[in-house]
């Protein structure tokens, strides 16, 4: 093919760049461009006098002609929430908790906040997905301490279980056996729980375990063992166990007795918070 | 570095301005009729109707940002199945990569908005300020009464034209009258005005004064062009073995060695992006083909054939020049590049319209709660729990059945209710807590992992949906 005749020479300078033979073209950007430049570090500048930017203060950085400070936006944030949340609040407030369930829009908002309360202030014991640990009671299954309807559920999470914030805390007192009961005694009883739990246990100090049984612990526990939710005394028949269910725990918390602790959360959170969460925890898969 | 001494360059240069003169012809025609047709679409579609009977919107185009909910007349795209949306922008691409290969920069030289806008604003200037001489004039005079008036009342019509661009945008994430209504008693969301002015103010500066600038510095497109074009695509060319030498042409004085070429200066004149196509293919040329028609009206006069400057491909080029014919367009547009961007395009669209037809009108999703991983009840039995996420797609309430098929014995117990049924709203989605709880000594309360579906079956239409999942044991 023929060379293009009168094809013009581009009429671009170089840069005076030139490495064997290979030029490098000076193209000049858009003046505008340069203006765009200028104009983001005017930007800039005009943005640190307005907002909080130079830390040359000894209290950290220059407040700015706006004063805006991201900690005052979330609490505004958070005022905003509340105050719109406000009816709803009341409205959870003055209801009857059995019943907040027909009202879809309430209930799906409480059991929402509830998850809120639950991950601030209660996974720390009761585990983040509310499974407990020895000690801390599992709040996914069916066996309750203190009961499992609405109510009991609530009165638990609003005056908490012995403290002394709260005189009308939850407050079971077991006996420490071991300053009570002989050895073996302790041991026949332990078998004898040991039995009526389903376990493999020793038949004949079972047998003599019955009586001791009968005489120091069925008062509160029961004859049949079944426990007592209005004194907080566990269920021994089940297959749940806060402290437990082998034999060595069973004896430690026969000799010893345990003494579980929960804040009271209506001294520390609204009423309607302690609702939610205890509205969070009945739909969690245990609720009676 | 070389030892020559080279005077420093000025690193930045300002903008030529650039005044293209009023031009007839065939794709002059075709420019008007493609930007009625592309403004005409982006204005009137967010005002089409569309019934789809209660509880649903009736606009016929709507982005529903609050509820996730993207509706294109009888088709509505829920989030999780934003696959068409990503395949209808691969199409997109591809169509453009189609296009490029076989016509060039058509995309560029028609249809974007950049150059249906700039040629709408330019024809706003043309009716105010007059034609090209008339425009050179008034940018070099001082500032008359005169002067400000024109540019007050263009700058004003751009305005009001940049609202309105602004304006339309904005209907397509709203009930388009409702929100009207609210613009114009200052009801509307800030969101919504401050959308209109972003785009107000954007489309006065690109249409009004970056114009081909655009298209030169801030677009990438041109760039990428480059790597999809080849000597077979069809672009504006011109026919320089017939237009060389160029010059004026006199009665006497050797007429007969110059080319057709009158250096007449038209093809320049016309340019929106300020270029001389004579000077060969070059990044700036967007190929809006107007030099064709302002070069053909000169040919016409001067007695000469068309097509000095024509829609050719580079390999023809080669051919003209040795003496030969061009080859047919036909030939030039289907070859394997095009015929395997086809291939592509056209086969995405297909999957995309079959998986369109065979989706399912309800959907499940299964999400196991494995925070614990299960959970022992005082019996001794061993639950699982499952978040179920129920979506319901018709526009009206439907009872969800739930039941679970696996090779063990497990129960199924819904959050909330004694029944295995549950409504869900109209259009919306339900998560229901699902229990699933093995007896104490039974094989997967024992076993470490059991496989389990979970069915949902809308009880009025019978549709079926599942998923599978598994149950976890004491692992013993």
């Amino acid at each position: 093919m023929s060379k293009k005749p009168l094809q013009k020479k581009p009429e671009v300078g170089t840069t005076g760049h030139s490495w064997d033979g290979i030029e490098e073209l000076n193209n000049p950007l858009p003046r505008w461009w340069l203006w765009l430049f200028y104009a983001t570090i005017i930007w800039g500048l005009i943005w640190t006098i307005l907002y909080p930017a130079w830390p040359i203060s000894s209290q950290g950085a220059t407040p700015g002609l706006l004063g805006y400070s991201s900690r005052q936006a979330v609490e505004a944030d958070i005022r905003k929430f509340e105050e719109r949340n406000a009816p709803l609040d009341q409205k959870l407030v003055a209801a009857d908790l059995t019943t907040v369930r027909d009202d879809a829009e309430l209930y799906s908002y409480a059991v929402k906040g509830g998850a809120a309360v639950f991950r601030t202030w209660c996974a720390q014991c009761h585990g983040s997905g509310a499974q407990g640990a020895v000690g801390f009671p599992n709040l996914l299954d069916d066996d309750w301490l203190w009961g499992g309807t609405i109510e009991d559920i609530y009165y638990t999470v609003a005056h908490g279980v012995r403290n002394e914030d709260d005189p009308d805390a939850r407050y079971s007192e077991m006996p420490k056996w071991g300053e009570i009961l002989e050895p073996e005694e302790i041991d026949a009883v332990v078998q004898y729980v040991l039995k009526i739990s389903g376990q493999s246990h020793d038949a004949a100090r079972a047998e003599a375990g019955a009586t001791v049984f009968a005489d120091n612990c069925a008062a509160c526990h029961g004859d049949d063992g079944k426990g007592d939710p209005a004194q907080g005394a566990p269920n021994l028949t089940d297959a749940i166990w806060l402290y437990g269910g082998d034999e060595a725990a069973i004896t430690e918390s026969v000799t010893n007795s345990r003494f579980g602790v929960m804040p009271a959360w209506s001294t520390r959170l609204s009423d309607a918070q302690v609702r939610q969460a205890a509205l969070y925890v009945h739909q969690l898969g245990g609720g009676q | 570095m070389s030892e020559q001494s080279v005077t420093p360059e000025k690193l930045y240069a300002p903008r030529e301005p650039v005044f293209p003169r009023r031009v007839h012809g065939r794709f002059r025609t075709l420019k008007w009729i493609v930007m009625a047709a592309t403004l005409g679409v982006y204005y009137i579609t967010p005002w089409i109707r569309w019934d789809r009977g209660p509880n649903m919107p009736d606009q016929a185009v709507l982005v529903d940002l609050a509820n996730r909910r993207f509706f294109w007349f009888w088709i509505e795209i829920w989030p999780q199945e934003f696959y068409f949306i990503a395949g209808l922008l691969i199409m997109a691409g591809l169509g453009l990569f189609l296009f490029t290969s076989a016509l060039g920069r058509v995309w560029c030289g028609y249809a974007c908005p950049q150059t249906v806008w700039t040629d709408l604003f330019i024809t706003v200037e043309r009716w105010i300020e007059g034609d090209r001489n008339a425009r050179v004039k008034l940018w070099n005079s001082p500032w008359t009464p005169r002067k400000i008036r024109l540019r007050l009342f263009k700058w004003t019509v751009w305005l009001l034209i940049a609202i309105a661009t602004g304006g339309a945008w904005v209907f397509y994430f709203a009930d388009a009258p409702t929100l009207l209504d609210h613009l114009v008693h200052f009801e509307a969301p800030r969101v919504a005005y401050a959308t209109i002015g972003v785009l107000t103010l954007t489309t006065f500066w690109f249409g009004g004064f970056a114009r081909e600038q655009i298209c030169i510095y801030a677009c990438p497109w041109p760039r990428i062009q480059a790597a999809m074009m080849d000597e077979d695509t069809i672009t504006v060319a011109y026919r320089w073995w017939r237009g060389e030498p160029r010059g004026k042409h006199r009665k006497k004085e050797g007429a007969e060695k110059l080319g057709d070429c009158i250096d007449c200066g038209a093809c320049v004149a016309v340019c929106p992006m300020g270029i001389d196509i004579r000077d060969g293919q070059q990044l700036a040329c967007i190929t809006c083909a107007l030099c064709i028609d302002a070069c053909d009206a000169v040919m016409e006069k001067i007695g000469k054939p068309r097509g000095l400057i024509d829609y050719m491909a580079l390999s023809d080029e080669q051919r003209e020049v040795n003496g030969l014919p061009p080859k047919p367009v036909w030939k030039h547009i289907f070859r394997p590049r095009t015929l395997l961007y086809t291939t592509l395009w056209a086969g995405i669209g297909v999957g995309l319209l079959v998986a369109l037809f065979i989706r399912p009108d309800i959907s499940v999703d299964v999400t196991p709660v494995r925070n614990p991983t299960y959970v022992t009840l005082s019996d001794g039995s061993v639950r699982n729990i499952y978040d179920v996420r129920l979506r319901n797609k018709y526009g009206e309430e439907r009872p969800f059945h739930i039941s679970i098929t696996s090779d063990t014995l497990l129960r199924v117990a819904l959050e909330g209710t004694e029944e295995l049924t549950v409504m869900v709203k109209p259009d919306s989605t339900l998560t229901q807590r699902v229990y699933v709880t093995a007896p104490p000594q039974s094989e997967a309360a024992r076993r470490a992992r059991t496989d389990i579906r979970i069915w949902v079956e809308d009880l009025e239409s019978q549709e079926r949906a599942y998923e599978d999942t598994y149950f976890i044991g004491r692992g013993q």
